[in-house]
């Protein structure tokens, strides 16, 4: 029997031209149906009658105004809050071993997945009325629920482990070898903090907060529940976009759809910076051997 | 991996005081008022709350919506993840970072484009109507955005898993004369078990408490169940403050379970990659 001449080396990881053309087509297909068209939508939708018209509805009413307002208050202040929490955990869990150290990295993920009804309603409990908190903090004048320190405080919820989840690996990258030569050179605590491990760990802190804060400004279901949505008040911008949708005659939608315009720049803003931050964080010199 | 010991680095105390009593303070407390609030119902009470016929029907609504989103996520999932580590083509960067846009989209945006595109003037609507698929205001239409919002969980589980697979597997089976398609089912299948299922359950745990985006495209008729965190909603708008508790408390015990679920897929994972 006559061998086959021998065939080229065999390149098991290129697949034939036909599964190629197809998978990439589907991949057009799903990322364009699925994000791309819903996004050109956002835009068409809030643009249809003009740029003048996109203006007054974007900012025309007192109610709309505030919730911008609002939402740019609300959210810096979560970030914040979760900022200096990002960046103890991150030392914490980056830099010591101690005896519930799983656990705990654990829990500060639990925020992902409890539904931020869920959380919402948590407040609720704490700060409503009839309850110990809630009563004892009226009785001085503070309000928290239906309120904006509840707005904040459900924000934070939701948004909790982003900070410390980005800062943690950036963190056990860096190791502890910079920060020890300069312990041994007698920097103090906070020296060393500010000089040593700030520069090091700058990008992944950043990105952690554009993350945090693209999701704070588009908290609903935590915030619905939690702010009461008096208009001009208590609503923010993901909230006044529903109310506008609702409105029995459908003539809030062009106003909804302007409102949610800014917020689909904002997002997509975060996502260019994220991509930029990542490829900081890829050239940034490999860490030291690690040891 | 080298971590140094408690007293060669300052801090110890401060970061572990500081991060134990905001986590607390935060989250921990918070929560566990739900279950306080839900402690208020006797035993017989809770069950009639948290199993009422109306709180069985939004679970059975929530499971089987969050369910079949994942599971198209799992295979929308795995498609762009193999286009995106395996192929070049036109637009490919725009393309990955197009599949982050549901993290970072507010979901009420996703919830009111949604319900307008596939309205029955809608863009699509206009299409799918005719043809017997309503998506707006219906069941259906909870799948779309959920499958939507748990869009980038398998994409991003799959992903790197795809790109560290070792070539030389897949060489060796090639070489032995296995087809591409059972170098597939032996060799790249097994590897991808472990992130996809990850990405589902990571994507089941954020449709199951979804509800942004979800009230924009659902609106339950009369006798029609309500989603899991609506009816939460619902009771505590009527003023029952404890029948709403129990129902958190059950979504609240699904989420504990589902995060356990992926802690221990993530291990599985690392291990198959290792």
């Amino acid at each position: 029997m006559p061998h086959d001449a021998p065939s080229a080396p065999p390149r098991p990881r290129t697949d034939p031209w036909f599964v190629r053309y197809t998978l990439v087509g589907l991949t057009y297909l799903i990322v364009g149906g699925l994000v791309a068209v819903p996004l050109a939508a956002v835009f068409q939708f809030a643009l249809a009658d003009g740029v003048v018209a996109y203006w007054r509805n974007l900012i025309g009413t007192p109610e709309s105004r505030h919730a911008v307002f609002l939402t740019f208050v609300v959210a810096p202040l979560a970030v914040a809050m979760n900022v200096v929490f990002g960046v103890a955990a991150a030392w914490l869990i980056a830099r010591f071993r101690f005896p519930g150290r799983t656990l705990l990295t654990t829990l500060i993920d639990l925020p992902f997945s409890v539904s931020p009804v869920v959380a919402g309603l948590s407040f609720v409990f704490l700060f409503g009325t009839g309850t110990l908190l809630g009563d004892g903090l009226r009785e001085y004048g503070f309000r928290v629920i239906f309120a904006p320190p509840a707005i904040v405080l459900a924000t934070a919820f939701v948004t909790f482990p982003f900070v410390a989840r980005e800062l943690i690996p950036v963190m056990e990258a860096g190791g502890p070898e910079e920060e020890l030569a300069a312990r041994s050179l007698g920097a103090s605590g906070w020296q060393l903090f500010w000089r040593v491990t700030l520069p090091n760990v700058k990008w992944g802190l950043l990105y952690g907060v554009i993350l945090c804060n693209a999701r704070a400004m588009g908290e609903f279901g935590a915030v619905y529940v939690v702010s009461g949505r008096t208009g001009g008040e208590t609503d923010t911008i993901p909230l006044h976009v529903q109310k506008l949708f609702e409105t029995p005659s459908r003539d809030g939608i062009p106003a909804a759809f302007a409102l949610a315009s800014a917020l689909t720049l904002l997002a997509l803003a975060s996502l260019v910076l994220k991509v930029l931050i990542e490829s900081k964080l890829r050239e940034k010199p490999a860490p030291t051997a690690e040891s | 991996m080298s971590r140094v010991s408690r007293r060669a680095l300052p801090g110890f105390g401060l970061s572990l005081g500081y991060t134990v009593t905001y986590l607390s303070l935060l989250v921990l407390i918070p929560l566990a008022a739900i279950g306080w609030q839900a402690s208020g119902l006797g035993p017989a009470e809770f069950a009639a709350a948290a199993w009422s016929p109306e709180a069985r029907a939004a679970y059975r609504l929530t499971a089987t919506t969050a369910t079949a989103a994942a599971a198209v996520n799992v295979v929308l999932g795995v498609v762009v993840a193999w286009s995106l580590v395996r192929y070049e083509f036109p637009l490919k960067r725009i393309v990955d970072a197009l599949v982050d846009v549901p993290l970072a989209l507010p979901t009420a945006v996703a919830g009111l484009v949604y319900a307008t595109l596939y309205s029955a003037d809608g863009w699509l609507g206009r299409h799918l109507i005719p043809l017997g698929v309503e998506v707006a205001y219906t069941q259906l239409g909870i799948v779309v955005v959920l499958v939507f919002t748990g869009f980038p969980f398998v994409v991003r589980a799959v992903q790197p898993v795809l790109a560290d697979l070792d070539a030389e597997a897949e060489e060796a089976a090639a070489v032995l004369g296995a087809t591409r398609w059972e170098t597939f089912r032996r060799v790249l299948l097994p590897t991808l078990l472990p992130p996809a299922l990850t990405g589902f359950a990571l994507a089941l745990a954020r449709g199951l408490g979804e509800y942004g985006s979800v009230v924009f495209i659902y609106k339950a008729q009369p006798g029609e169940p309500l989603i899991a965190p609506s009816l939460v909603v619902a009771r505590l708008e009527s003023g029952r403050f404890a029948d709403a508790a129990a129902v958190a408390l059950v979504l609240l015990l699904i989420s504990f379970a589902l995060l356990a679920v992926v802690n221990l897929l993530e291990r599985w994972t690392q291990r198959h990659a290792a």
